[in-house]
């Protein structure tokens, strides 16, 4: 160890992994569907490839990933839930991995609810 | 990457409760369910809520499961791994009072706790640098090599009112200022871990559960008082301890963060392990570093004082594990920070292993200045049984008992001496009713008997004496004479003893003596102990009126005590009687009693 950007490299590149032991009640929960109906229709890539984005950015502190059993509306998984504290949940249905980090970008980061994904979305184009 | 970490707890406690095996099989379930690349499982040191054991958080959703056993993990991982549904029968049940799941820092046993020396433990993997590096690990020294001089380094430490938890409170800069203040061409750092306290256990769950941070902490200390050399004096009988410092010293050598010119600062430390095989007597400071000579562990007279002439004749600080472990975390955040918690004079947070009648059995952190009374009855839990609060033992054979009515008080160092307990290392006994005052001074004078280490007479003689008359006040044997003689040889031994040894080896009788001096009357002239715990003093006796004659206590007696046929009254022959209690667990008709 020469210098402490060299420490400091190391703390970063560590910083997602631990911060997924953080618990605080200001983190913004990301809620995947993981009963058998989610699992069949594809949830699990969804939920690694959400948390592998959260951990990789270091943002495993502010934001956790995780999964939850069937959450009633089976033919709409994968189904991934936003909990910001505060602010009411957003339901995502149909998810691919790609829809997901879209997810992310946009609505974790940005800030900005990706309606089209969204349950009232699906549900309007129904009717 | 993973997406969930399974921690599971790898200290003492929970593996002797069967972690390991737990570990094995979670992963080999991980591996049949396809999951081996989305769930980690990480072996950590101690959460503190030993009498749950073995312990196992999932994270991040942070659920916390209590006695696990091996047949649960199958479930566990299918249902909450795979499919997020929480094994709530397996909850510490704290945790679900309510319908909804509270978190872990809300229960009792966590929510007055505040972690500053135990805030890794239980969190990241001992033996992985790389996790104590992510969570802010030598950021202290780093900051102190490129950015400190010494004498900064001192201050800070004395601005912050950090005191020694080994035990007698010194204030942890000043040592650290005389040590640098004399001249040598080389210093020394030691590490005292010989807890040696019977009940006490932070200092090893410490070692086991976050040694990175005592690492740390010792070589700010060589660059502080400018030594090159460390040593850590630890207790063979902590393997778990002795095994992870190794790794961890051999990590911190890996990545240059001991050895030679460490943050290309020109500083160069190293640490060496020297173990211990478990003498009571080498965790004084003298004694201790005669034993890493390599000599036997004797105590010699101060001064000289380590900081002018300690470990081969250098000038030498000694500091405790616990000690150690606050210092990383007030160099990155600050003495102000350090100062804010705490009373008056004892600054910071104090680890506590508590145990004795208390049913939260554990490891706690909590600031100075927290009662008693918060420890014992919210965070402890209260006493199993509904039994009643007696004392509370702190400071182990040092130390003293604190008594109900001082349940209030709160605990630093200074109240502590002037209730006439001490802080100690921080073992916390709790005594219910049933626990006889004399008794409790007998167990640790029998205790200070075999450790004394013979160099000096007033404690090899002086102790041996003290528990001759304790054991004749327990048989019911002494005079009042006897009690004043032990009263006389207590001073004695507290003002001519050589170490702190003998000198506080009267503390338990003498405390006892104070609070409790109607029990110590009793044993005397009444021939009786109102706790019912002194054999001796003790009568079985089957109640005639309530006796069916069922014989069963007769089959029960090891001893063939109880004579009695069928359908008649038995009768206990005090001749025979071992006093075991068996009968009396056994009757079903009350029958029989103590006095």
């Amino acid at each position: 160890m020469k210098s402490l950007e060299e420490l400091r490299a190391i703390r970063t590149k560590m910083q997602g992994k631990v911060g997924v032991r953080a618990e605080n009640e200001n983190q913004i929960r990301v809620v995947v569907g993981m009963a058998t109906c989610g699992i069949a229709s594809g949830a699990r890539p969804v939920l690694t490839a959400i948390s592998d984005a959260v951990q990789e950015q270091n943002l495993s502190e502010k934001i956790s990933v995780t999964q939850t059993g069937c959450i009633g509306l089976c033919q709409y998984e994968p189904i991934v839930e936003v909990m910001e504290p505060g602010k009411e949940k957003v339901t995502y249905v149909k998810m691919t991995p790609e829809k997901a980090l879209e997810v992310l970008r946009l609505h974790l980061l940005g800030g900005q609810v990706v309606t089209k994904y969204t349950l009232s979305a699906a549900q309007n184009n129904k009717a | 990457m993973y997406r969930s970490h399974v921690l599971v707890c790898g200290g003492t406690g929970c593996t002797s409760s069967g972690s390991q095996r737990i570990r094995e099989r979670l992963e080999k379930e991980i591996a049949a369910n396809g999951l081996s690349e989305e769930v980690g499982v990480v072996k950590t040191g101690c959460f503190g809520l030993c009498a749950l054991g073995p312990i196992m958080i999932v994270y991040p959703e942070g659920t916390f499961y209590s006695m696990v056993q091996e047949d649960d993990i199958p479930e566990i991982v299918s249902e909450h791994l795979l499919k997020g549904r929480v094994v709530t029968r397996l909850l510490y049940d704290e945790t679900t009072k309510t319908d909804k799941i509270i978190p872990l820092n809300e229960t009792n046993f966590y929510k007055k706790q505040h972690r500053v020396a135990l805030r890794n433990c239980g969190v990241i993997n001992p033996e992985d640098i790389d996790e104590y590096i992510g969570t802010g690990g030598y950021e202290a020294l780093g900051i102190v090599l490129t950015e400190k001089k010494p004498e900064d380094v001192i201050q800070i430490l004395l601005d912050s009112g950090l005191r020694g938890r080994g035990g007698a409170g010194f204030p942890t800069g000043m040592k650290w200022k005389f040590a640098a203040a004399n001249d040598a061409d080389q210093k020394y750092v030691c590490c005292n871990a010989d807890e040696g306290d019977p009940g006490a256990f932070m200092d090893r769950s410490i070692l086991e559960g976050d040694p990175h941070s005592v690492l740390e902490a010792m070589a700010i200390a060589g660059y502080a008082i400018g030594a090159s050399q460390g040593y850590i004096y630890v207790r063979a009988e902590y393997p778990i301890a002795v095994k992870r410092l190794e790794i961890a010293i051999n990590q911190a050598r890996e990545y240059g963060l001991l050895g030679k010119n460490i943050f290309d600062s020109g500083f160069d430390f190293d640490i060496e392990l020297r173990l211990g095989a478990g003498a009571f007597v080498c965790g004084e400071e003298t004694a201790l570093m005669t034993s890493i000579e390599g000599n036997r562990g004797e105590p010699r007279p101060r001064p000289p004082f380590p900081a002018l002439k300690g470990l081969f004749q250098k000038p030498t600080i000694l500091n405790n594990v616990e000690t150690y472990a606050n210092i990383p975390q007030i160099i990155v955040n600050g003495p102000e920070w350090f100062a804010s918690m705490g009373t008056e004079k004892s600054k910071g947070t104090k680890v506590f292993a508590l145990g004795g009648k208390i049913n939260n059995t554990g490891l706690v952190e909590v600031p100075m200045g927290t009662t008693l009374r918060e420890i014992v009855e919210e965070i402890g839990g209260g006493i199993p049984g509904g039994k009643k609060f007696k004392a509370a033992q702190t400071g182990g054979p040092s130390g003293g008992c604190i008594p109900a009515e001082h349940l209030d008080v709160p605990i630093d160092y200074d109240n502590l001496t002037a209730i006439g307990s001490m802080m100690g290392s921080g073992g916390l006994i709790v005594m219910d009713e049933d626990t006889c005052m004399v008794d409790i001074a007998k167990f640790f004078l029998e205790f200070t008997v075999d450790e004394s280490c013979g160099k000096c007479t007033p404690c090899r003689i002086g102790t041996r004496r003290m528990l001759e008359i304790l054991e004749k006040i327990t048989k019911g044997q002494a005079t009042m004479e006897d009690l004043d003689k032990l009263e006389e040889l207590c001073y004695h031994l507290q003002s001519n003893s050589l170490c702190a040894l003998g000198q506080t080896a009267p503390n338990p009788v003498l405390s006892t003596l104070n609070y409790f001096k109607d029990e110590y009357i009793a044993h005397i002239m009444d021939k009786k102990c109102p706790a019912g715990v002194c054999k001796d003093l003790l009568q079985y006796i089957i109640d005639a009126d309530k006796c069916k004659g069922c014989t069963l206590c007769a089959r029960t007696c090891p001893a063939d005590a109880i004579i009695g046929k069928v359908k008649e009254v038995h009768v206990i022959n005090p001749e025979k009687c071992v006093k075991c209690g068996a009968c009396m667990e056994k009757c079903r008709f009350d029958a029989i009693y103590k006095e």
